[in-house]
């Protein structure tokens, strides 16, 4: 039987003259997101590679270009990106308990046709996935979220989310870690702290850790 | 570890800055660190110091600091008029203070940020690596904030004295009147209407007030890039990003590390240091350039470091 080899295709696209950024797939897809950590993880163990960094679905490289040319740091990663990627390891598993009582709650079960209660359910009924730690600190966008809570952002974002606002939009979810402008729709609260500035990481999440929400009291 | 400034006047936003904590990015901080990488090495060169070494970043007006020892120092980048005693001070040239000695800045004259070295690198904060201030999560450099009256800055002991005089010749200092900024198309160029295209690389954009170390949100043309929402990515320094709004945002140091608006177009590593050097109100022009133009570029760049002794 020949070597079993990976379908995805992965296209590479300079961002400067010292970076690239790789694309695995556009679908949010736990697969996917796999594959980037671990190519993310074989690039960081190049002599000629400075930094890189796993999206949803592609890798951000940041070389050295007096090692190597965008052309055959391309031709590596296409490379590297057909090797299967080893058996990830569950996440680590965090539980964290939310006041479902955000701003937008009632609102957002108004336009999903669900009760409130109905929507504080769905929300809490998967094991999320952390698929990228990053955007402000501590921010994990974590997701899939069940299709019945599928939303747009809010067509405003607000100037100010209160730091610990249980968000949802589009096909995820997630946790603003400091007070910050946001578009996600508002719907709980948890006093659970995901920036630790004075750990390292400073971070609660990693990518590739799972999230379960549950409903708690005050 | 000594004394080295008292803090007289602290400017308008004067920060400690090293080269940043990259490896911070798979936490969601900022790698932040100096935005002119250029000046930032050429004033540690000049006084003898590794390039990594901590800097004073000055942002349009300087501060007032009073040496607290003997001391070689060194200041580079923007012109913001900078005075030893009340007399012209030398600029991109290492030159020996006396406690006591005062030095200030007066009026911008051309850029927007320049950096003080001291010999044995100004000593801040270390975080996550680093001593770069990052003033959002209250950690690095003086306490994780900018500088303020009263402040001391503390230096190391250097490993040798270098001479005072140490400079980067005249020739080789960048010009910051010149605000043509190098960019390589981005991986999401070819969504740009051809409209749009021919804009991003005609006309010249302005930086908006609400700039900063984080980013420019530049005004002019109104761009377009229609297409699907992207997954959110990995992002860098000198990424050109194209929210929905049309109003292209350069970031810059303190940069988000992640995000899903398409990317038109990213900076060369060369001409960070000249953004580094725009002030909101400033006029931005990109002019297209391929990857070996860029590549030719750097080269240049660390050809005239490597040139001071």
């Amino acid at each position: 039987m020949p070597p079993q080899r990976s379908t995805v295709r992965v296209r590479v696209y300079p961002l400067g003259d010292a970076a690239v950024l790789a694309v695995l797939g556009t679908r949010l897809d736990p697969a996917l997101n796999t594959r980037a950590i671990a190519l993310a993880a074989a690039l960081k163990k190049r002599r000629d590679v400075r930094q890189t960094v796993a999206g949803h679905a592609s890798v951000t490289v940041q070389f050295d270009p007096d090692q190597v040319t965008h052309e055959a740091l391309a031709a590596a990663i296409r490379r590297l990106a057909t090797k299967r990627p080893p058996l990830e390891e569950p996440g680590r598993l965090h539980r964290i308990p939310v006041v479902y009582d955000g701003p937008d709650l009632e609102a957002v079960a108004g336009q999903l046709r669900l009760t409130p209660q109905q929507v504080v359910e769905i929300h809490s009924r998967p094991i999320y996935r952390a698929f990228l730690v990053g955007f402000v600190p501590g921010w994990a966008y974590l997701g899939p979220l069940p299709d019945e809570l599928v939303l747009p952002r809010r067509p405003v974002p607000r100037t100010q989310v209160p730091a610990g606002s249980v968000a949802i939009a589009g096909h995820q979810t997630g946790i603003y870690p400091l007070n910050s402008p946001g578009g996600w729709h508002l719907i709980g609260r948890t006093t659970v702290k995901l920036f630790l500035p004075d750990s390292d990481p400073p971070s609660l999440f990693r990518a590739g850790d799972r999230v379960k929400f549950f409903a708690a009291r005050e | 570890m000594t004394e080295v400034f008292r803090v007289a006047a602290p400017g308008l936003f004067t920060t400690i800055q090293d080269l940043g904590r990259p490896q911070a990015i798979a936490s969601g901080v900022t790698p932040g660190g100096a935005m002119d990488r250029f000046a930032h090495s050429a004033a540690n060169l000049v006084v003898g110091n590794d390039p990594s070494a901590a800097t004073l970043e000055c942002t349009l007006i300087g501060p007032r600091l009073v040496a607290l020892r003997p001391c070689l120092i060194a200041i580079t980048g923007a012109d913001l008029e900078a005075r030893l005693n009340g007399a012209p001070a030398a600029t991109w040239t290492g030159f020996s203070m006396s406690a006591g000695d005062e030095l200030t800045f007066g009026h911008r004259r051309g850029g927007a940020r320049a950096y003080v070295a001291v010999a044995g690198g100004v000593i801040g904060d270390r975080w996550l690596g680093s001593m770069s201030t990052n003033v959002m999560a209250g950690r690095g450099g003086m306490n994780g904030r900018r500088l303020m009256s009263g402040d001391v800055v503390f230096a190391a002991e250097p490993f040798y004295l270098a001479d005072a005089g140490s400079h980067l010749a005249a020739n080789l200092r960048p010009q910051y009147a010149d605000h043509a900024v190098h960019a390589i198309d981005g991986p999401h160029a070819k969504r740009l209407t051809t409209e749009s295209r021919s804009a991003l690389f005609s006309s010249s954009f302005s930086l908006s007030p609400n700039s900063n170390r984080m980013g420019y949100r530049l005004d002019g043309a109104r761009l377009e890039a229609p297409g699907e929402e992207l997954l959110s990515f990995g992002l860098i320094a000198g990424v050109l990003q194209l929210p929905s709004g049309g109003q292209p945002i350069l970031l810059m140091a303190d940069h988000q590390t992640a995000g899903g608006y398409p990317v038109i177009a990213t900076v060369a590593g060369a001409s960070m240091p000249l953004a580094a050097q725009l002030a909101p109100g400033d006029e931005v022009r990109f002019v297209e350039t391929s990857i070996e133009a860029a590549l030719e570029m750097r080269a240049a760049q660390r050809a005239a470091l490597d040139s001071i002794i």
